[in-house]
């Protein structure tokens, strides 16, 4: 697998490159763009988003520190700090987009890829690797930032997300909910169950699938024979595709998405068409199963670029702008990098902390069972 | 290819390449099994020789991989199901239990389902969380599902070619951390049947019974305890349903003594229920309770703890020194 810090590197001009002609773009004439790939701004008549430059400039800066992270913990697993590493590379408009478009006391059910979305909830990114690490499943509490636990076990994520949102509406809280999860995920029932309940209930929640084109080795073709937004329709809601790499249409249409559940009005599908630029994990070999020059067809898509590209032409941001987020970018890959190696190991006590709530017994017996025994290898000496 | 050194993961893929060719009612479904082989490689290569419709890749839903396959078997196809990590099991645990298990008796004997679902299990892998389970239990459990795992490649060859021709409906815990060991497999020998246990290793004081990962552990536990002085036999047990019961009683009315071991939570686990029935027929001889040594009644712990949760060398040999002590 190759992932590279595109941050770190100096990304080339955009103005040459002309978009492939079998580009979804062109195929999937319902694709929201408010920002073309060669970093031109074009208009959509329902989607509007006007944004000063100072906000323009964070959605940029946003995305350059997601990135320098994920790329920071790729390579902490390829030094064997992490066990394993799931990249965003590539799905950064996507995360930072839509993150960018929830209030606080929205709430987020991301899967094991949402380090983005993360971000913008205002979580530690360090607090991300710990159970890449292998030190903790876990490792934030979800309501400091209303931002849930990754969940592994794919789709279940998108029924608590109903549910959270079925309460949210008990409670007459005006607040919405997002649920992440993949286009390989949307083949699961527990998806199918969550368009139904929250159609049903009228929940306030946002279906946001990145369809990044692959489920490890498996296409979207071995997932759905309709496009993935279409589907929405057929359980009563609205379902609209993104352009996942244009940061702009992704927060425009998130926003959309979360005002009309916060007037009531009920879910709503987001597909946010982008791409897995790197391997699934850091255990996955994509060479076996795709071809280089897709990565290459995608990459002039990249959403990183496209924002500098607008921002430059626009004169929106100098070259001390980048610099600074250079050095900025840096700073957080030092962090991120002490910090995991600093992180220690769990007290091996902690297998037995929160199996429950109230207290068991049996727990209580083999964790006293389990302290006696280790203490034995001490007073032998060991 | 009579007599040659494989590892498990390879033994497997030859099995499973052997069952593709002897019946063209074979087939292996799955997710990721088709380009990439599956994730551990176990299908590398077979849809590329027997073609997408015999080797197919599905979608990503459980539920839908089970219950299409028990589709399928009503067909007459002898589907091999796998499932990518023992966590993920659970969305076909409904299709696995309320229907693949029962359909057999409530056709009154009329309906055949010839179905294997392989399930990489266990831990050791320093893994993310639902990815080391051993939730043998939760199947054995069920009446009308045999559930059965291999500890060496040999085994992996010639149990996964019965269950592919078994009848009934076997879920193949295949134990993933020891995909990688080697070991003699001879393609050409008579394989024994499907659900007997066999002694791994000869002793005399004390039986350990294992199955799958843990035989290994246990034989590394008789060897250490054999520089002490003590004889240990190792029992495979290679099947946790049905349990071949006559092999452990044999074993324990030699030595008198009987440890159970096994990754999953001793809490209700198979060791239970072979303490219980080998303290049944075995009473008398008996010099000691039978002891088990397994997981702890807690969530699966994160990888760098895993080595305190699995029972390794020393707890095993604990529980050998608190047996002698009886
Ligand atoms: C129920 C379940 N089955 C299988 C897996 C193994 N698995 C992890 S990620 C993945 C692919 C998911 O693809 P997609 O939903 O498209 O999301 P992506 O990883 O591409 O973001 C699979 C098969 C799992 N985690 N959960």
């Amino acid at each position: 697998m190759t992932v590279e810090s595109t941050a770190a590197r100096k990304p080339r001009r955009s103005s040459k490159r002309t978009s492939a002609a079998k580009t979804p773009q062109s195929s999937e004439p319902q694709l929201v763009q408010l920002l073309t790939p060669e970093g031109e701004r074009v208009e959509h008549p329902d989607f509007e988003i006007d944004l000063s430059p100072d906000e323009l400039r964070g959605l940029y800066r946003d995305m350059v520190l997601t990135r320098r992270f994920d790329a920071e913990a790729t390579a902490l697993q390829r030094q064997g700090e992490l066990g394993l590493w799931a990249s965003l590379l590539g799905q950064e408009a996507a995360q930072i987009g839509s993150g960018r478009a929830l209030r606080d006391d929205d709430y987020v059910f991301p899967t094991y890829r949402e380090h983005g979305v993360a971000w913008c909830r205002g979580v530690d990114p360090t607090n991300l690797l710990g159970m890449f690490r292998g030190v903790n499943h876990g490792g934030w509490d979800p309501s400091t930032n209303n931002f849930h636990l990754y969940t592994i076990v794919i789709g279940s994520q998108t029924l608590h997300a109903t549910g959270y949102a079925m309460g949210v509406a008990k409670d007459g809280a005006d607040s919405a909910v997002v649920a992440y999860f993949g286009d390989g995920a949307s083949s699961q029932g527990d998806v199918a169950e969550a368009f139904t309940f929250s159609a049903v209930y009228n929940a306030p929640v946002v279906f946001f699938c990145q369809n990044n084109q692959w489920a490890i080795s498996e296409p979207t073709e071995k997932q759905m024979r309709v496009p993935l937004y279409q589907r929405a329709q057929g359980f009563g809601f609205p379902g609209v595709r993104v352009d996942g790499n244009d940061v702009l249409a992704c927060l425009a249409v998130t926003r959309s998405a979360l005002e009309r559940a916060r007037r009531g009005e009920g879910p709503t599908l987001v597909e946010a068409f982008t791409y897995r630029m790197g391997a699934h994990t850091t255990s996955d070999d994509p060479t076996k199963y795709r071809a280089d020059e897709e990565r290459a067809a995608w990459e002039a898509k990249d959403p990183i670029l496209r924002l500098r590209t607008y921002l430059e032409k626009q004169d929106l941001a100098d070259a001390a702008f980048f610099a600074a987020l250079e050095e900025e970018s840096e700073t957080l890959g030092k962090r991120v990098r002490e910090a995991v190696r600093a992180m220690p190991d769990p007290d091996r006590l902690a297998i037995f902390d929160h199996a429950y709530a109230d207290g068991n017994p049996l727990v209580d017996e083999e964790r006293a069972q389990f302290a006696a025994y280790q203490a034995s290898f001490a007073e032998e000496g060991n | 290819m009579a007599a040659q050194k494989l590892s498990i993961a390879k033994a497997l893929n030859e099995s499973l390449r052997k069952a593709l060719e002897t019946d063209p009612k074979v087939l292996i479904m799955g997710e990721d099994v088709g380009k990439l082989g599956g994730v551990f490689r176990i299908t590398d290569g077979l849809q590329k020789d027997f073609g997408e419709d015999r080797v197919i890749d599905t979608p990503l839903a459980e539920s839908g991989i089970v219950g299409t396959a028990i589709g399928l078997a009503l067909r007459g196809y002898r589907p091999i199901v796998e499932i990518q990590f023992d966590g993920f099991v659970f969305p076909a645990y409904d299709q696995i239990v309320t229907q693949l298990a029962k359909m057999h008796a409530r056709a009154l004997g009329k309906i055949k389902m010839p179905v294997v679902i392989r399930i990489p299990y266990g831990g050791g892998i320093g893994a993310v969380e639902h990815h080391s389970e051993s939730p043998e239990a939760l199947f054995a459990h069920v009446a009308g599902l045999k559930v059965v795992s291999p500890s060496n490649a040999s085994d992996a060859y010639w149990m996964m070619q019965q269950a592919v021709q078994s009848d009934d409906p076997i879920i193949f815990f295949e134990p993933k951390r020891r995909y990688w060991d080697k070991g003699d497999l001879d393609t050409e020998s008579i394989p024994l049947p499907l659900h007997k246990a066999v002694v791994a290793r000869e002793g005399s004081d004390l039986t350990l019974a294992a199955y799958g990962p843990m035989v290994k552990v246990c034989l590394e536990a008789a060897a250490a305890a054999q520089e002490e002085g003590k004889s240990l036999e190792v029992l495979d047990l290679r099947s946790m349903s049905p349990i071949d019961f006559d092999a452990v009683q044999t074993s324990v009315e030699k030595t008198g003594r009987l440890v159970v071991v096994h990754e999953a939570p001793v809490f209700y686990g198979s060791g239970a229920e072979i303490a219980a029935r080998i303290t049944e027929r075995c009473f008398y001889h008996l010099e000691a309770p039978v002891l088990r040594v397994g997981g702890y009644h807690a969530p699966y712990p994160p990888a760098r703890l895993e080595d305190e949760y699995l029972p390794g060398l020393d707890r095993v040999l604990d529980a050998v020194d608190r047996s002698l002590a009886y």
